[in-house]
Order: structure tokens, then C-alpha cells, then sequence
């Protein structure tokens, strides 16, 4: 089962209700999505490390072979190529590496190679195995490593997705059997919750909702629960303790026996746990 | 030599934007034309598409008050040099290149979209 945290907005607590969720599910995957900036590891501090490159192909193109018939400009819809003196040139920052222009040549001028663009680490925290997808600084697109990375989880896995609701979300959550919607009881908070719903939703996930931070119910978000029938699992208070802890790096289902409950409670409520 | 220069929706005023002008005037020893822009009303990439309309289209030289870098990039491979715009009315722009008045582009911003 893969269990995917979301929130839309940053910050409102999808890497700790994910590495906690982890923390508490015994042997388990815990999956880092936001590969611009993977935080996961700062607590499960993975032990054992091993390193693997990710490449995404980009063509190349032979002078001498193309005879400038433009049809793999003309395919391309991204614009990522045009055609000047005498062969295409390609913009690296904008192929999305479909191959399609390899394809319509028909001159066979195309040659795909690979082009790094991350790594995938894998390492160890007690039953938990980690697996984090880092892109290398400057890369435009983290989708590719975030398919890596989805591709190597094994049995329960928690896949910790990046904040907002555009294709690396999607690619995050697209193989998803649940989706964890971390809601942040503000206005901010509720505005992007209802966009990473709305993508839940067009993709047909089962989900349910971690209000996280509370000091008091924010009415709308209750509302709009209300209104969509969505589940809230739990509710997590605004937390010193808490607070304190990840501040430390430390992970508040192994320190504080309240949160080894509440996140044990919210597995099982998923669907996941024991 | 072929001058290009970004036309706005009236067909006389230099468009603000290069990628997503709904026309281009062209002009060719002084002989003009405006033609549709294929790249107006593109999704992503109409930097890329627009240069490569123009540089499809032979073009040496265009007039144009901003550029992106992709377009830049493009523009500098075929040897299209890029003068910016001073002027509202395109003919004013021609006339004042046309009097050697007009400064090279060296700007080139980041781009709006293309990345997706």
C-alpha cells in the first residue's frame, strides 16, 4: 500500500506527519518526492548510504544526417527545438525527454543520451528503508527522479510529496492508494488544500485529512470538509513540544508516547497499520 | 536585409512582448508586410517558436523592446542582431534605425513560461 502526504501549501506539516506515519508502521518504505529540497532525512538520518545517478535522455542531433525537413521541430510541443543552420538545436531546460523527435526522423539523425539530473540515496532507519530522491541544483524538472524514486518502494510505503499541485505532485501521488491531505487551519492553508483535493480527486484517490497545527477549528476548513465528505483522521495542536522536537531533528513518534498513539491511530484509520 | 519588429493588435504599434506579438511587420529595402505570429497564441515555448519563425523567414535584423534568453540564444545562433525598440509607432522604429539611432538589446530576460 502507498500512502502519499499532501498539502498544497508548504510548511503545513507533510514531512512530519510522513515521517512520523513511518516511524510508527514498523517495516515500511519512506519515500522523499520533493527532490528540490528533501527534508525526510534530517530525521530518519539514514544509515548505510548507498548512491545511484538518475538520467533522463536528451537527443543529440548529426549535422551530416539531417537533411532539415524540421519534422521533429514541428512534433515537438514543447518548443524545445529549432531548427538553425543547418540542424536543431534543443533547449535542455524545456524537452521533457519523450524521445518523440527520435522517432519522426526520418533520417536517423537522432541520438538520445543520457543527461544526470539527481540521485536516488537509499539507507536505513531501524525497519524503515529511506529512499530519497535529491535533483542536482538548476535541474527545471524533478518528475523524472520522483518516478525513480516511486519505482523503488516496496510493500507499506509512505511517499512524503512535494507542496503544491503541479506535475511533480501528480507524479508523487499518481500510484498512490491513499492520499494524506495535511491541512493547515488558515485561510493560506485552506486555499491550497482545496487545489491538492481537487488533484486528488481528478486522479480517483481515497483520502483523508491531517489537520495539523490547530489552536482552534478554522470554520471554513471545517466546512469544506463537511461539505465534500472528507474524513478528518485527526487533529494535531499547535505543539511546543512538538515544535522543539523537529527543531532538534528528532521524531516525535519515538520521543513523545502521545504522538507514537495519535500516529499509530491515524495508520490504522488509513488502512495501513496493524 | 530583412528587418523584423513585433506588431500589437492596431498593426502599427511595437508590441510590448516579442514571443507573443499577434504580428510581425517586415521590412525588406523598404518594401513592408505584416504576417499573423504562430507562436501568439502558444502554450509554452513561444520564445523558441516565434525565433524560429523568424528565423525561418530570413531574417537579419529585429527591432524589439524586450527578448527572452531562449529567444536570445536563437537569434545568436542564425546571426539575427536584436535592436531595441524607442519608439510606439513601428515605422518611427525603422526610420530610426534606418538613421543609426537605435541601441543594440543586451538584456535578455529569464522567461515567463516554456517550463512546464
Amino acid at each position: 500500500m502507498k500512502i502519499a502526504c499532501l498539502s498544497g501549501k508548504g510548511g503545513a506539516g507533510k514531512t512530519f506527519a510522513a515521517v512520523n506515519l513511518a516511524a510508527v508502521a514498523g517495516e515500511c518504505c519512506y519515500v522523499d518526492c520533493d527532490v528540490e529540497e528533501p527534508n525526510g532525512r534530517l530525521f530518519l538520518k539514514p544509515e548505510g548510504l548507498e548512491t545511484h545517478p538518475v538520467s533522463t535522455l536528451l537527443p543529440e542531433f548529426d549535422a551530416a544526417l539531417c537533411t532539415g525537413c524540421k519534422k521533429c521541430v514541428d512534433f515537438c510541443r514543447f518548443h524545445a527545438l529549432v531548427y538553425v543552420k543547418g540542424k536543431p538545436i534543443v533547449f535542455s531546460e524545456v524537452c521533457h525527454s519523450c524521445g518523440g523527435c527520435s522517432l519522426v526522423c526520418p533520417a536517423g539523425a537522432v541520438r538520445e543520451e543520457p543527461r544526470t539530473v539527481g540521485l536516488l540515496e537509499l539507507g536505513r532507519h531501524g525497519d524503515i528503508t529511506v529512499i530519497t530522491g535529491v535533483l542536482n541544483p538548476g535541474e527545471a524538472s524533478g518528475t523524472p527522479l520522483i518516478r525513480e524514486a516511486v519505482k523503488q518502494s516496496r510493500g507499506l510505503s509512505i511517499l512524503d510529496c512535494p507542496p503544491g499541485s503541479s506535475c511533480p505532485v501528480m507524479e508523487s501521488a499518481m500510484d498512490a492508494d491513499y492520499c494524506l491531505l495535511v491541512a493547515e487551519p488558515t485561510a493560506f492553508g485552506l486555499h491550497n488544500f482545496r487545489m491538492v483535493y481537487e488533484l486528488s480527486s481528478l486522479l480517483g484517490k481515497k483520502c483523508g485529512v491531517l489537520i495539523n497545527k490547530q489552536d482552534a477549528p478554522y470554520e471554513p476548513l471545517e466546512c469544506f470538509c463537511r461539505e465534500e465528505g472528507l474524513p478528518v483522521l485527526e487533529r494535531i495542536p499547535f505543539d511546543m513540544e512538538a515544535a522543539e522536537c523537529i527543531a532538534a531533528g528528532e521524531i516525535a513518534a519515538e520521543k513523545l508516547p502521545r504522538y507514537r498513539e495519535l500516529f499509530t491511530r491515524l495508520l490504522s484509520k488509513i488502512g495501513g497499520g496493524a | 536585409m530583412k528587418i523584423a519588429i513585433p506588431l500589437d493588435e492596431d498593426r502599427l504599434s511595437v508590441c510590448p512582448v516579442l514571443a507573443r506579438a499577434p504580428y510581425f511587420l517586415f521590412s525588406t529595402q523598404g518594401k513592408e508586410s505584416i504576417e499573423e505570429n504562430p507562436a501568439a497564441q502558444a502554450q509554452g515555448g513561444a520564445g523558441m517558436q516565434a525565433a524560429q519563425f523568424l528565423v525561418d523567414g530570413d531574417v537579419d535584423i529585429l527591432i524589439t523592446p524586450r527578448c527572452g534568453e531562449n529567444a536570445a540564444e536563437v537569434f545568436k545562433a542564425a546571426g539575427i542582431e536584436i535592436f531595441k525598440s524607442a519608439n510606439k509607432a513601428a515605422a518611427d522604429d525603422l526610420a530610426a534605425y534606418g538613421e543609426g539611432k537605435l541601441e543594440v538589446l543586451s538584456h535578455f530576460h529569464g522567461g515567463f513560461q516554456g517550463i512546464r
